[in-house]
């Protein structure tokens, strides 16, 4: 009878007897521990209790229960889910809406179900703001159990806004079997946040020793109120002073984190200026459709997702080659069939490749749509390293500046260690000369420009994981990309790297000053400045040969 | 990385000579006395820790003709550079006149101050007429309006004629100077330099890709300007050389190796040494 | 080309005569003929023709930087939109209380954002020769700052381009900043009258129109004065050869800072006839496209010969007026195209191919 699908509530005669029944089962089903399933029942009943005072009773007893279902009931009350089914004296909550009543679910057996033929019927259980605080304290006890360590150190900084002597005694019990260092020191705060609170003078300076060297803001709350309200002089001064070492570290994680963004800035600018620092600094064609080159890798992504749903967190994988290929065979064929033609005529190479880009960006608009298409994210990419509470780093800028590097890393290598870098630099010093060295000077442009659009390619991947991709991606990108290369002077990739971190730097420490447009603008100022004072930028290629 | 604070303060301290009208003309400023015109003293400049010039000293009289020789890489196009104001020299002094600092003047002042330059490849406008290049050549004010409102006068214009007839373009007048032969433009550019009527001549290699003929009428222009000018000319050819020079200056690793008459260098022993590898 | 000494050569004799004659015949089509009639000029199509004359004055003002001296600016967007934009401060007084806020002084948008009294910068721009003076000035001090400095380092060819390039986007992000007090991204517009005269009346149109063809001649005979003295033939040598300009005497930064100014300054006046005649102006006019794609009109239309970048900005713009209404889609491939196969196969622009027919007869 209890397992049918739908309970008819006509059915069943006798309610009290009903509850008792489900009572007995719920101590047969739980009974490692005879006590706490004691506390878990008598909490039950009290939940069902109509005033606070009940509701508090039954809060403070799922506390203490071991009963593994207590948290979810904690979590749907406070929540504000939990109802009481008036007739039947049971906990449920709303599954759905039916007519003028509810589909319930017991709260304890989830596969039963009743139905509530009027909303008169259930009755909401009534939390207020100290019972809140009540069951918060009371999950993050619960909590304080858990066999994962995240969940347990979360546990304890919930509760470190209201220690207590109670609170700091079940802390040092709980300190003995803590193997887990985080969780152990963070339980230490708990206590010295206890003591801070209720403890002698000198226990206090201790406490505000310990204190110190945390940077959870429960603690910089408590170590406030310590200086601001504190009676005793030398406790008082403590805390000040031990507030301006916190307010100290915060500072310099601060710094941290804005040179971390601006780090990741900085990599999307060289991935996005790197292929250029080889097409405009070793070739010196200048590529205006440069941009459209990123744009092409992002879309490439795109479309490497669209044949791979399943695959999102691999797509990344296979969009690299797929978006260098793509984008450098591109590349190839605006060498082979425009630029090639223009060499010697620099302003003319810029109007042409121009033009390309316009093309190129009119034919994704109408091959796919003026609208920006969806880059999913792997998952492996969301989320974040926490190092401390006010400092942590994201996952997707870390990987960036990560796939920055080492797309700089090989790129040198091919420049600096193979046959090919071998002749592209040849060729980009003296033509005449590599070509009677019998160096294919032809093949080189093609290929080294194939390589520039490629890497183009790879940074489009990239940037689909950043921004949106869309037709005018690559317009964004190719001003501040020439900015770079001219910045850290054209023909050195050292130069592109140093110029793109520290712009990225820079731009990132300009912002909370005076806002991301206005850094912008500024970083744009003094690059045209900078290039007035040196026009061969921050590394200038040196000898005879630059000249001219 | 390097933004060298000596060169940055430098620049500020001559900020003022952005506005070149309030700079002394520097034509007016020449002063010679004991009849020396070009003095540079103790200069050295390197690229990249390769010493191109290295405690040159060179002393060029008024109307002198000095021929001055030496193997690749001994320094003459740098040392030119210097004294028209292309390069800096990191240390050591070029005075043009008694007074004339060299050093501090960018090419345009040097140029109107009365030093002329021929390059080592003919640069002459191609786009533009053998007239219209010794007229942009011609001694004058070279101001923004009064270039804008300037017109040739008829004393001038004799003056273009009379040049083209002295370098033999007097029919190509309004052919496109970049339609000439090698040697054509050679010629214009020796026109241009007259044109500018300097009072010191550089003239780098000025017989190279010409004819026998077209060198010696070259060699006669060359020392009939000597007397009224001062010229200093860079040339590899031995013969030509030996055709003009009274005194001869060698070259090498960006110092002077040996000067005097022609038959007095090629008796040296080590300027021997440095072009057989005796 | 190296003759051309003659201020008012052949083409420019049968240049400012096409130029007149088809003011006056627009002119008189639109008043003489009546409306219904096949021959009738709209005064609408006056107005798109006005705003041509102003493109082609902006032209012209591009090649004698770029023709004649080499110096291919990416920027000069800029210089029009700023010499738009002061035009634009002086339109929006004029409009005084008949705004949607209805404030006598401040312009809607800074009733908007709840401004209290106007920035210093709007100070002077209900006074019309005040805001003409501007129109020139601002164009020009910014061309002297930034010449000032590009040209005394010798920064050229590629790099200057993309500076000036860097400059315009510049210049962009930041009038799109409510902050700056130019109007955000809206801009300036809801313009009502000019010198007391309305703007929406046809013979202001008319006459903004006239006025343009009349800027343009000037504009044109004033390059034209510049590029046949001996200053255009040292901006030419300039072009040619830098350094050789430089040691026979020239003080080639001087030379080539004074040509940008005046140059940006006849820019400003092109983008100060535009506005009224468009009756809007906003940041958008920065924009590196725009800038760009203007070189494109000189190009097409020919170098280094003036009435050359007219015949491209008026082509140019004509098949863009055409293409966006009857084919948007097409428009950037056609525009594309244009940039590819003009500097691949016309590298002297239409000019070069009238003046080839020319030389063959």
């Amino acid at each position: 009878m209890f397992c049918l699908r739908k309970y008819d509530l006509a059915k069943c005669k006798s309610p009290i007897r009903f509850i008792n029944i489900v009572m007995l089962l719920a101590v047969m089903m739980c009974s490692s521990t005879v006590w706490s399933d004691t506390f878990f029942d008598q909490s039950m009943s009290k939940l069902l209790g109509k005033n606070f005072k009940s509701v508090t009773q039954g809060v403070e007893l799922l506390a203490k229960s071991n009963d593994e279902r207590a948290e979810q009931v904690l979590q749907t009350l406070l929540a504000g889910d939990l109802y009481r089914l008036k007739k039947e004296k049971r906990l449920v909550t709303i599954l759905e809406e039916r007519g003028k009543g509810y589909l319930v679910t017991d709260i304890l057996v989830a596969d039963k179900t009743y139905e509530v033929t009027s909303k008169r019927k259930i009755k909401r259980v009534a939390i207020n703001n100290t019972l809140r605080t009540k069951i918060k304290a009371a999950i993050a006890q619960i909590q304080l159990t858990d066999t994962d360590p995240t969940k347990r150190s979360a546990a304890v900084v919930s509760l470190f806004d209201v220690v207590d002597d109670s609170q700091i005694a079940l802390f040092e019990k709980m300190y003995e079997h803590e193997k887990n260092d985080r969780v152990r020191s963070l339980i230490a705060f708990g206590v010295a946040i206890g003591h801070l609170k209720t403890g002698s003078v000198v226990e206090k300076i201790t406490a505000i020793k310990t204190l110190e060297d945390s940077l959870e803001p429960a603690v910089r709350n408590a170590l406030q109120a310590t200086a601001d309200n504190e009676t005793d002089k030398s406790v008082a001064a403590a805390a000040t002073k031990a507030l301006g070492k916190i307010d100290q570290k915060i500072d310099n994680y601060a710094l941290m984190e804005t040179l971390f963004f601006g780090l990741s800035l900085g990599s999307v600018l060289v991935l996005a200026a790197i292929g250029l620092a080889i097409t405009f600094g070793v070739m010196g064609v200048i590529n205006m459709a440069h941009g459209e080159l990123i744009m092409l890798g992002a879309y490439t992504t795109y479309v490497v997702q669209l044949i791979m749903p399943n695959n999102i967190g691999a797509s990344l994988f296979v969009a690299v080659p797929a978006a260098f290929l793509v984008s450098g065979l591109v590349g190839i064929a605006i060498e082979r069939g425009v630029i090639r033609h223009l060499y010697g005529r620099p302003l003319e190479t810029l109007l042409a490749t121009f033009g390309l880009s316009l093309i190129l960006q009119q034919t994704v608009r109408t091959v796919f749509s003026p609208l920006n298409r969806s880059v999913e994210t792997p998952d492996w990419m969301s989320g974040a390293l926490e190092i401390n509470p006010v400092f942590s780093i994201t996952f997707n800028r870390l990987y960036i500046i990560i796939f920055c590097l080492i797309v700089f890393a090989m790129l040198f290598f091919v420049l600096k260690k193979t046959t090919l870098g071998l002749k592209v630099r040849a060729v980009s010093q003296n033509r005449a000369m590599a070509r009677a060295m019998g160096v294919r000077s032809e093949w080189v442009d093609a290929l080294t420009f194939g390589l520039g659009s490629g890497v183009a390619g790879v940074a489009g991947v990239a940037l689909s994981q950043l921004t949106n991709v869309g037709p005018n991606l690559g317009q964004a990108y190719i001003i501040d990309s020439f900015m770079v290369v001219v910045f850290g002077g054209v023909g050195n990739l050292w130069g592109t790297l140093v110029a793109g971190m520290s712009l990225g730097v820079a731009n990132k420490i300009l912002e909370p000053m005076s806002g991301a447009v206005l850094a912008k603008i500024l970083v744009l100022i003094f690059i045209i400045l900078f290039i007035q004072k040196k026009p061969r930028g921050l590394f200038p290629q040196k000898g005879r040969g630059a000249e001219g | 990385m390097s933004i060298s604070i000596p060169s940055y303060l430098d620049s500020i301290r001559h900020r003022d000579r952005v506005f070149d009208f309030m700079a002394p003309q520097a034509g007016d400023r020449l002063e010679i006395k004991n009849g020396c015109m070009l003095y540079v003293e103790d200069v050295s400049v390197s690229f990249d820790g390769f010493k191109a010039i290295n405690n040159l000293n060179l002393y060029i009289d008024e109307g002198e003709l000095r021929c001055i020789i030496g193997p690749n890489g001994a320094g003459k196009t740098t040392m030119m550079d210097i004294i028209t104001g292309k390069t800096k020299p990191d240390t050591g002094s070029a005075y043009f006149g008694q007074k004339i600092n060299l050093l501090e003047m960018s090419e345009p002042e040097i140029a109107q101050a009365g030093i002329g330059r021929k390059f080592q490849k003919p640069t002459v406008f191609e786009e533009q007429s053998v007239f219209d290049n010794l007229e942009l050549a011609m001694a004058g004010p070279r101001g923004v309006l009064p270039t804008l409102f300037s017109k040739l006068n008829g004393e001038q214009n004799d003056h273009i004629e009379q040049v083209m007839v002295q370098i033999g373009l007097q029919d190509h007048s309004m052919a496109r100077s970049g339609a000439l032969s090698h040697g054509q433009k050679q010629w214009l550019e020796i026109g241009m330099l007259l044109m500018q009527n300097p009072k010191l001549l550089l003239v780098d290699e000025p017989v190279a890709g010409m004819t026998h003929q077209e060198m010696d009428r070259t060699a006669e222009l060359l020392t009939s300007l000597a007397g009224k000018h001062s010229v200093i000319v860079v040339e590899h050819d031995m013969d030509f050389v030996r055709s003009i020079a009274k005194k001869v200056t060698v070259l090498h690793q960006g110092s002077v190796l040996a000067e005097g008459s022609m038959d007095q260098i090629q008796s040296d022993a080590r300027v021997k040494e440095v072009y057989l590898g005796e | 080309m190296h003759t051309d000494k003659q201020l008012f050569d052949r083409k420019s004799q049968v240049f400012l005569l096409v130029l007149a004659v088809v003011t006056v015949a627009v002119l008189g089509l639109n008043i003489l003929v009546p409306e219904g009639s096949a021959l009738h000029v709209s005064t609408y199509t006056v107005t798109l023709l006005g705003k041509y004359l102003t493109f082609a004055l902006l032209a012209i003002a591009v090649d004698l930087v770029w023709g004649y001296m080499g110096i291919l600016s990416l920027g000069h967007g800029a210089f029009f939109a700023l010499g738009g934009y002061a035009m634009g401060m002086y339109l929006m007084r004029q409009i005084g209380d008949r705004g949607v806020y209805g404030d006598p002084i401040l312009p809607d948008f800074m009733v908007f954002l709840d401004w209290k009294e106007l920035p210093w910068f709007w100070q002077g721009f209900d006074m019309f020769w005040f805001a003409m003076i501007m129109v020139v000035l601002v164009p020009g001090i910014l061309a002297f700052v930034f010449g000032w400095l590009a040209f005394r380092s010798r920064v050229t060819g590629v790099y200057l381009s993309i500076i000036t390039q860097a400059m315009t986007y510049a210049l962009m992000l930041a009038f799109y900043r409510n902050e700056m007090g130019f109007g955000g991204n809206n801009g300036l517009t809801d313009f009502k009258d000019i010198l007391g005269f309305s703007l929406q009346s046809n013979s202001t149109r008319l006459t903004l129109f006239a006025l343009s063809a009349v800027f343009l001649a000037l504009g044109y005979i004033a390059c034209r004065y510049i590029v046949t003295s001996k200053l255009g033939r040292v901006c030419m040598a300039i072009r040619d050869s830098e350094d050789r300009t430089r040691f026979i005497g020239y003080r080639v930064d001087k030379v080539k800072l004074w040509v940008f100014v005046f140059s940006a300054a006849l820019a400003g006046i092109a983008g100060a006839l535009y506005v009224p005649q468009v009756g809007i102006i906003n940041p958008n006019e920065f924009s590196p496209l725009n800038s760009i794609e203007l070189v494109v009109w000189v190009a097409i239309g020919g170098r280094a010969t003036l009435y050359g970048a007219v015949i491209g900005a008026v082509a140019v713009n004509y098949a863009k007026s055409y293409f966006t209404v009857a084919m948007p889609e097409v428009w950037l491939f056609a525009l594309g195209g244009l940039f590819v196969l003009g500097t691949l196969y016309l590298p002297k622009g239409i000019a070069g191919l009238m003046n080839r027919k020319e030389a063959v007869a």
